[in-house]
């Protein structure tokens, strides 16, 4: 068990920091700073075109597919530099952390060298098409359906909470492809691009003014044959391969914009004088405290080799960080007090700690919602009984 | 950096859970409750026969050279067991004299204590005074304090070496909540004491075996309290149900989980930080001793709830769970101590 990291590794932080800085201090400059996911998404486009020019758009992917084999260690070093140097949050974070490792954990070798090119090369951007207005928590239950047809997928229905939609150029969906079938059976995976008659795009407007989601619209939609991951039916183990990347090093990265995000509640308690009240102080002490344990619980995770058994630290992890996200959203308003009620300007919009407040409501809903992830955890962490289904 | 035990920090987890498995049992641990707290047998056997009463100490020095990674892993498996050993002060003494004790301070008593013939414990006061080789004042909440034969005190940054059987010692033993560490105050009217020789050292290693151990007792302790409520929750039927199988019973053994994943990590953290002496040590020691002791107290706690009725009894093992629980809490610091030192560092300190 060890925790620092090695002089080679230390010499690769300084050569990704000065890269990074380097971008920010220079042509992308006019992105440094930018916290929310959809400001100057064309300049974002041509960044994630920059990463991969120089090689730095999916260092954990191998070599052959614009990677560099990156270690552990690695991966995690440039995630925190990333976030380090200011660099804004990567419009095309699905299509690096979700779409790609599944294409390369699932994909056939044709579709390896039809996706991975565009993915890595920040032309191709992803969203992700899983829940429906009628299936939310319960994700088994999808309904948008799918049949091949002349050598094509059609597809019909509607998905929700696809978030960049707006701004992606395909989406990977899971739909019904077996008519009659219930539940995780008979769902399938697949890729679509987006800009086509059949799919249209509408954005929702969030508690905080600003449309991150969208609901994306399916008649007649189609995609070739040959554009399934997986085999027919396999759809939901697909999926689930899927959302197990979700817990990857990425997370490093999310967790140094948390540290942003507490670093501002300091500066503004020790600005307003909240440092002073022995009340905010222990609050601030148990998000320092929290924040800190979810960094060694990711990295508990990510070195953990041994995946026979349950890894307590990848399951509990969702509700940790979401929780806590919660709680610090509290918290910078109660530091801010009735000045964090009064926007800056006279438009509906929000500074970074008002933001965070009304923003992390959604975290402790998407992704699992904290009640599905307490069963998740009580039923494939602790082996107690699953809860019983209404409908069978 | 790799963040996962060896195989031999593996080898040494499996070994000390199944020996205090094995012989820290219910029957033995109430037996020492009733006898100072402590089953002298059991830590006899611990010190001769697995070799780790040391773990953490030098092998110069006749321990075995590892670090408080592997201390802490002795000191979870104590604690899921509740064990009644003196594991606390001996740990804090040993290692304090290894770091900064004289040659012939460690000669005298380092041997003694590994062996088990010897015990020890440490104390602190604010208002002792020292003059002419002998040391005054009233050293409270002593753990193990009336069992000690050697004891070390602390008094503003100086650190003491006392002979619990000196002329001038009185020791008073307290009838202690938690039974399995009973408290004692130590009076000292002009008893002979040794200043340590870097007494630097000797409060930090102090400090960090303490909190150490500690934090790994209550990560133990807490997840015992899961792994035998849920358990219940399996076997025990209402309402033609496993309990277990209500989400307003299973969320909360959910929550115990999230916050023991967490301790775990805060545990082996604060280890490995001190061992590898990086610049979080001080950071990780306060998180960890404030966050397992809260975590420990809120899973003893939901045991005695779960099991309802039982779960209130003498005869159950819960209140042993929530009564070394709550001693954590405040030994060596509450949890809003230790959140304060937190804030001074992140925030400075208080106007």
């Amino acid at each position: 068990m060890k925790l620092g990291f090695s002089a080679a590794e230390e010499a690769f932080r300084g050569e990704c920091a000065e890269w990074l800085q380097g971008q920010m201090a220079g042509e992308f400059k006019d992105i440094k700073g930018i916290t929310t996911l959809t400001a100057k998404a064309e300049r974002r486009k041509e960044w994630e075109q920059r990463l991969a020019a120089d090689r730095w758009s999916c260092i954990g992917w191998p070599e052959q597919w614009g990677g560099r084999g990156a270690t552990l260690a690695e991966q995690v070093i440039f995630a925190e530099e990333y976030a380090r140097a200011g660099v804004p949050g990567r419009v095309n974070h699905i299509g690096i952390e979700l779409a790609g490792p599944t294409i390369l954990a699932f994909g056939t070798e044709e579709q390896k060298a039809r996706f991975l090119p565009g993915i890595a090369g920040g032309t191709t951007i992803f969203c992700q098409g899983f829940s429906e207005p009628n299936a939310g928590s319960d994700l088994a239950s999808i309904r948008t359906k799918g049949r091949l047809e002349q050598g094509e997928w059609v597809v019909n229905g509607q998905k929700i909470w696809t978030s960049l939609a707006h701004i992606s150029d395909w989406i990977f969906v899971v739909t019904r492809t077996e008519e009659g079938s219930k539940g995780p059976k008979g769902l399938s995976f697949l890729m679509m691009e987006l800009d086509q008659p059949g799919i249209e795009v509408r954005g929702i407007t969030q508690i905080n003014g600003d449309a991150e989601f969208n609901e994306t619209f399916f008649t007649d939609a189609r995609c070739s044959e040959d554009s399934i991951i997986g085999a027919p039916g396999d759809g939901w183990k697909v999926a689930m391969g899927l959302l197990a990347f979700e817990r990857g090093v990425s997370t490093l990265g999310q967790q140094m914009g948390f540290r942003n995000e507490l670093d501002a509640i300091v500066a503004e308690a020790r600005a307003n004088g909240a440092a002073r009240d022995p009340l905010i102080r222990q609050r601030i002490a148990r998000a320092e405290i929290g924040l800190r344990l979810m960094r060694y619980g990711a990295l508990r995770m990510l070195s953990n080799t041994d995946h026979s058994k349950i890894d307590g630290a990848a399951l509990t992890y969702k509700i940790q960080w979401a929780t806590w996200r919660r709680d610090l959203g509290e918290l910078a308003m109660d530091v801010l007090g009735q000045a964090g009620e009064i926007a800056e300007g006279d438009s509906y919009e929000w500074g970074m700690l008002p933001n965070l407040f009304l923003f992390s409501r959604a975290d402790t809903i998407y992704g699992g919602t904290n009640q599905i992830q307490r069963n998740l955890i009580a039923e494939r962490g602790l082996g107690l009984p699953r809860e019983p289904r209404g409908d069978q | 950096m790799h963040f996962s035990f060896t195989d031999e920090q593996a080898m040494i987890a499996d070994t000390v859970r199944a020996f205090f498995a094995e012989n820290a049992t219910s029957e033995r641990t109430r037996r020492a409750m009733v006898e100072g707290g402590i089953d002298r047998d059991l830590w006899g056997s611990f010190c001769t026969e697995l070799g780790l009463s040391g773990v953490a100490i030098p092998e110069s020095l006749g321990g075995a050279g590892l670090g408080m990674v592997e201390l802490a892993l002795v000191a979870e498996a104590a604690g899921a067991q509740v064990a009644a050993l003196p594991l606390l002060g001996h740990a804090r003494v040993s290692q304090a004299l290894a770091a900064g004790g004289t040659p012939e301070q460690q000669e005298r008593w380092l041997g003694a204590l590994l062996s088990g013939e010897a015990l020890a414990s440490a104390g602190w006061s604010h208002d002792a005074s020292f003059a002419d080789g002998r040391l005054s004042g009233t050293f409270n909440f002593v753990p193990h304090g009336a069992s000690a034969d050697v004891l070390l005190l602390v008094t503003e940054g100086r650190c003491w070496l006392v002979d619990a059987k000196a002329a001038g010692v009185t020791i008073k033993a307290h009838t202690t909540m938690d039974q399995t560490r009973p408290l004692a105050t130590v009076t000292l009217d002009r008893a002979a004491a040794e200043p340590l020789v870097d007494d630097g050292a000797a409060f930090d290693a102090l400090h960090a075996a303490g909190w150490i151990c500690l934090a790994a007792e209550a990560l133990g302790g807490a997840q015992a309290a899961l792994d035998r409520t849920v358990a219940y929750a399996q076997e025990r039927v209402q309402f033609g149900r496993q309990i277990g199988s209500f989400q307003a019973y299973k969320h909360r053994l959910a929550d115990m989980m999230v916050a023991i994943e967490q301790a775990r990590s805060a545990v082996y953290w604060a280890a490995c930080a001190v061992d590898e002496q990086s610049g979080e040590a001080a950071l990780a020691l306060h998180a960890a001793k404030s966050f397992c002791a809260d975590t420990f107290f809120m899973c003893a706690a939901n045991m005695i709830q779960l099991h309802g009725g039982i779960g209130f009894t003498w005869e159950h093992d819960a209140h042993l769970f929530f009564k070394r629980a709550r001693s954590i809490q405040t030994l060596l610091g509450d949890g809003n101590w230790h959140r304060e030192r937190i804030a001074a560092n992140v925030l400075g300190e208080a106007a």
